[in-house]
């Protein structure tokens, strides 16, 4: 057959080929992309950096017990229009239910659902899920507007200058808009429900590894997604303080795909030292640190979240751990901002919620409290004072 | 008068009439099943919701429709979308000046790639699922490295573009049935389009028969890439940004094909048409709305679409009915039926 | 009925391996072969031979994935529901067996019987109702992956038992000379010997036969339907197997999986599976597989940023499919311009042959 014979012609040139380049390029390790960390990264902007290093030890106004309805002093925002004379309707813009921190906040925020329409204050919460994508979820909010049904609007954006037009126009509704966990890219909404910040979450695992790891040591970094600003400004203040420490990075993006995770992290460990490991996600953790028992190495410092499944890899390998925390309870929070504006009360216009990571300290204490519950449950989901705690996160049926 | 109720006969239990029976029989299940739970599937803000999300897929349908036709399939669409949008939005930067600049660099790029999958398929006669998955790959790389996440700002032209409306329908809407329209008759009246039925038909055939088999697939992937691009700038009139991720976001790829095939086109390619295609879109869009608006579970939406795409494909494939045009019906009654086989795919 | 043995006139084995070169099949192992070698050159730990049966046992899932689509292929079909069959199966295995090794072998019988249905319902839907393979397949992929996320809610609760983790994880200490081998590398050394095995037997030769030429098949007596159905089943029990092996290596995600049917398809087409059926040999796909595998490692220690890699692998495929088109071709390119330039000189040019290309 004629193309079979030419067929052969091209693999042997290609790999021929191939190998003409190999022999040119650099052999063993070759260049790393951290090179680039001369260049300043995009996300990074230094005055957010220092207000949220500030933040960070800040004092929060509100009882500790209840972390979900603390905030950060600061202008306020009467309720005058909003409040209602019955159980409102509130109507939820979901960027996605597509990680295990998204789930818990969803589990917490529904029990919550379920107390405030005992107590009579919100009759019914529609959600429209948007599945990660930004197209939809304009759609979504759209659908909302055009709907006029919606005593009140809660949107959990997917990316914040993609869905700043549909948010600008479900503000000119007149109804509240609470914007929670990432940003909506305008300023338009009645508040924005967020933890400390991306950055602060950076900072804090980033700063455990510059005191863990020697100048010159080697960090392998994991980023869930491009572009997706919490993802981003975490990033960016981890690369920051590695800079600043003389650290050298790798960085890779891997989808949280932990059979991606694991390849990249046996191969680092193949070409050469890794000192720490700095994650953006904690679901991206439990893979690396599988790596180094399966290559039979010692784990290095590997950073995490608060996600059980990390915390508790943490204990039982006994590691140098820390676990950055982005509240899952702010899910929680949006609901009940919803419903104090239903009620009359004024609320925060920029509510910040407290960011507390979980050093070795309070490994133990963290793990008794949720002894039962499973490996994709987020410590932080505040949800210990709602009844069918902790059956309902226990079995974590996702509503 | 006895030939305008044959091909009215003809035409409903053609394979194209039979979408758009199915289609009203959806739309009268979905109203009914929304009444009956209190809500109005004919209200302005769902008729919206579902034409919007129309315009997009439909103009990825109809350059997928023709490329099927061809016997060939078009994967690279969500990237060159994706592509088209960051390139118009980057272009833009939100400058009323720079409108015109980045529709044009949008859209060239678009019909390039379009150019280079028709090269690959209709001269080099590489498989078109390999081409096009191939080409879309290489953009996808290109799009991950030098776009990190939504970029880019659109023209305030294109944004008023994008929410006009007229009415209910959004003029963006229209000016995809504009596009079908145009692809319509180009496929009916023009000597291309006709080729392109020929070729996708048997290509041996159509080569012996003296028709130069890669004029139609340049045609075909040209088109389908340069509507995928337009595509991309309903998106960015619709965010007001570009994304990389755009494309991949909405499935548009396998959603497209299966759109068109829903539509009665078949894989192997020489039948299909563009309307039957609009119904099949119609036919998604509706379904969706319906869940949507009865709040169903997002995941329990893609079990019913797999149903659909199934039931409808088998039900046209069962019946694997040939259509042929009125004028020849006469010829067709002489001439001995040929026994459908097995051997159909 | 025995297999059928060629005459003694056949040619020496080295004879034979040298000459299989030629054929597409075998043009891949040399493309597979340099690129080890350049792997080696950048990854000089790779030499050591525990390194390399890793690098094999990680890479086994993609190579099972492909043997199953192989089946498909060679028959004229598509299988796009393996990726959401190993989401699936990852998600079962997550959820049921939990922390308890008891529920080990029950769930994986479940498993199997998941994945005979899965291909069951492919194969009726495709050869009873006539639906084209690639709908079918993208029917249920929808159903599939739809109800997995309804019922967990997009993400498993979490990594099963240890035990069945050793699966994909674990393998053989201290094996002389090569020093570790993953049970991976045995699990896919077994399926590729007895898949092997199978195109040798008659249920092989006639899948060849059905993706060749289907009317004969069926005028020889042989059940085109059911050879179609079988050659679905095994592709999802190739994912079903590829699933266990996964979930052992990496533990469950929501993302396991997915895109794993386009992966299989280029690496069967790049190891010389036509795409219309009857031709291919099984052992190429797997070494598509691995070229495929050797590649993203290479682009990864030679430092090429992980966002360009699809674009590589988008470049290989279109480059190992389009210039041996294009080399065909220079010829009756070289026939047309003489043609192109004899009809200037004469008025009458003699009938134009038509230049069909041989499929």
């Amino acid at each position: 057959m004629q193309t079979s014979a030419a067929r052969t012609t091209t693999f042997t040139v290609l790999a021929a080929l191939a190998l003409a380049v190999s022999a040119c390029a650099p052999g063993g390790t070759a260049a790393t992309p951290a090179t680039e960390a001369a260049t300043q990264n995009s996300w990074f902007d230094q005055q957010k950096y220092d207000l949220e290093n500030s933040q960070r030890t800040a004092t929060f106004t509100g009882d500790p017990a209840k972390p979900y309805l603390q905030y950060l002093p600061g202008p306020m925002v009467e309720a005058g229009a909003f409040k209602a004379s019955g159980p409102a309707k509130v109507c939820f813009s979901n960027a996605a239910l597509s990680n295990t921190w998204r789930q818990t906040g969803w589990i917490t925020m529904n029990e919550q659902l379920k107390e405030l329409q005992k107590q009579g204050i919100i009759s019914e919460l529609e959600t429209r899920n948007a599945q990660d994508s930004d197209n939809t979820q304009v759609a979504d909010i759209d659908y909302f507007v055009n709907e006029k049904s919606c005593d009140a609007f809660i949107i959990a954006p997917n990316s914040p200058q993609a869905t700043a037009p549909a948010v600008e126009r479900a503000c000119s509704t007149g109804k509240p808009v609470i914007i929670f966990d990432r940003g909506a890219g305008t300023n338009c909404g009645t508040t924005f429900i967020h933890s400390v910040g991306g950055m602060a979450w950076g900072m804090d695992s980033a700063s455990f590894i510059k005191d863990n790891v020697e100048p010159g040591g080697h960090v392998v970094v994991l980023r869930t997604a491009a572009g997706v600003d919490v993802f981003e400004q975490r990033w960016a203040a981890a690369q920051h303080i590695f800079n600043e420490a003389g650290l050298k990075y790798t960085d890779y993006i891997t989808g949280a795909d932990p059979t991606k995770i694991k390849s990249i992290v046996t191969d680092e460990i193949a070409k050469g030292n890794v000192d720490a490991v700095w994650v953006d996600l904690g679901d991206q953790a439990v893979p690396a640190i599988e790596a180094f028992e399966d290559a039979g190495k010692d784990i290095p410092v590997v950073t995490g979240e608060d996600n059980l499944a990390y915390l508790r890899a943490w204990k039982a390998k006994g590691f140098k751990g820390f676990a950055s925390v982005y509240d899952a309870y702010q899910w929680r929070t949006a609901l009940l901002a919803a419903a104090q504006l239903f009620q009359g009360q004024a609320i925060p216009k920029d509510w910040v919620l407290p960011q507390i990571p979980v050093t070795a300290k309070e490994l133990d204490t963290v793990l008794a409290t949720n002894q039962g519950m499973p490996d994709t449950h987020y410590a932080a989901s505040g949800g210990e004072d709602l009844p069918g705690f902790p059956q309902v996160w226990q079995q974590r049926v996702i509503p | 008068m006895s030939t305008i109720s044959k091909d009215l006969k003809n035409s409903l239990l053609s394979s194209t009439g039979t979408v758009y029976l199915v289609l009203i029989l959806v739309v009268i299940a979905g109203a009914c099943i929304t009444a009956a739970n209190g809500r109005n599937f004919f209200a302005p803000g769902n008729i919206s919701d579902l034409l919007t999300s129309t315009t997009v897929l439909g103009l990825v349908v109809i350059g997928q429709t023709l490329v099927i036709l061809l016997g060939s399939l078009d994967l690279s669409v969500p990237f060159v979308l994706s592509l088209s949008s960051v390139l118009s939005a980057g272009v833009m930067a939100g400058q009323s000046t720079n409108f015109a600049a980045g529709i044009a660099t949008a859209l060239l790029a678009a019909a390039a790639v379009g150019l280079v999958n028709g090269v690959l398929v209709g001269l080099v006669k590489i498989n078109g699922f390999i081409a096009t998955l191939g080409t879309g790959l290489i953009i996808s790389g290109y799009l991950f490295t030098n776009y990190r996440g939504t970029t880019g700002k659109a023209s305030p032209e294109l944004t008023a573009i994008g929410t006009a409306t007229l009415g209910v329908i959004p003029v963006t809407t229209i000016g995809m049935a504009v596009c079908l329209v145009i692809v319509a008759l180009f496929l009916s009246k023009t000597r291309t389009g006709l080729h392109l039925y020929a070729v996708g038909g048997d290509a041996n055939v159509a080569t012996m028969s003296g028709i130069r088999s890669a004029v139609p697939a340049l045609v075909a992937h040209t088109i389908s890439g340069l509507l995928a691009g337009v595509a991309g700038l309903v998106i960015v009139s619709r965010l007001g940004v570009g994304s990389p991720e755009v494309g991949t976001q909405g499935g548009y790829d396998l959603l497209s094909i299966a759109a068109v095939v829903v539509g009665g086109a078949i894989l192997a390619g020489g039948k299909g048409s563009i309307w039957g295609s609009l119904g099949g879109i119609l036919i998604f869009a509706s379904i969706d709305s319906v869940m949507g608006i009865m709040q169903v579970n997002p995941y329990l939406k893609e079990v019913v679409r797999g149903l659909i795409i199934i039931v409808a494909v088998a039900v046209y494939a069962r019946r694997n009915q040939i259509k042929i045009p009125a004028r020849f019906a006469a010829i067709q009654k002489a001439a001995p039926t040929r026994p459908t086989n097995g051997a159909t795919r | 009925m025995t297999t059928i043995r060629y005459t003694t006139n056949r040619l020496p084995f080295p004879t034979r391996a040298i000459r299989s070169l030629s054929t597409p099949g075998g043009a891949i192992y040399l493309l597979l072969l340099a690129l080890l070698v350049i792997l080696a050159f950048y990854n000089p730990g790779l030499s050591e031979p525990g390194q390399l049966s890793r690098f094999i046992g990680r890479s086994a899932p993609i190579a099972i994935v492909a043997i199953g689509q192989y089946f498909v292929i060679a028959a004229g079909e598509f299988d796009l529901s393996m990726g959401a069959v190993i989401s699936a199966q990852v998600v079962l295995a997550g959820n049921l067996i939990g922390q308890d090794p008891a529920q080990i072998l029950p769930v994986i019988v479940l498993m199997i019987v998941v994945g005979i249905a899965v291909g069951v319902v492919n194969g009726l839907l495709t050869t009873l109702l006539r639906v084209p393979s690639f709908i079918t397949t993208l029917g249920t992929t929808l159903i599939l992956s739809g109800f997995t996320f309804y019922l967990t809610g997009g993400a498993p609760s979490g990594n099963p038992a240890d035990a069945f983790r050793a699966i994909g994880r674990g393998g053989i200490q201290n094996v002389p000379v090569i020093g570790f081998v993953p049970y991976s590398v045995l699990v896919l050394i077994a399926l590729a010997g007895a898949a092997v095995w199978l195109m040798r037997r008659p249920f092989g030769r006639m899948l060849m036969g059905v993706g060749d030429n289907q009317s004969t098949i069926a005028l020889l007596g042989a059940a085109p339907w059911w050879i179609r159905t079988r050659a679905f089943i095994l592709s999802s029990i190739a994912a079903t197997i590829a699933a266990i092996l996964m979930v052992g290596y990496a533990g469950v995600s929501p993302v396991v999986g997915q895109g794993y049917e386009f992966i299989a398809i280029t690496a069967v087409v790049l190891g010389g599976v036509a795409l219309g059926g009857g031709r291919g040999a099984i052992l190429s796909a797997v070494a598509g597989a691995y070229v495929l595998e050797t590649l993203v490692a290479i682009l990864n220690f030679a430092g090429v940023e992980s966002t360009w890699r699809p674009a590589v692998q988008g470049a290989i495929i279109v480059l190992a499919l389009g210039l041996p088109l294009l080399w065909t071709k220079r010829k009756a390119f070289k026939i047309l311009l003489r043609r192109k330039a004899s009809t200037a000189k004469t008025p009458n040019p003699t009938a134009p042959q038509s230049i069909t290309e041989k499929p």
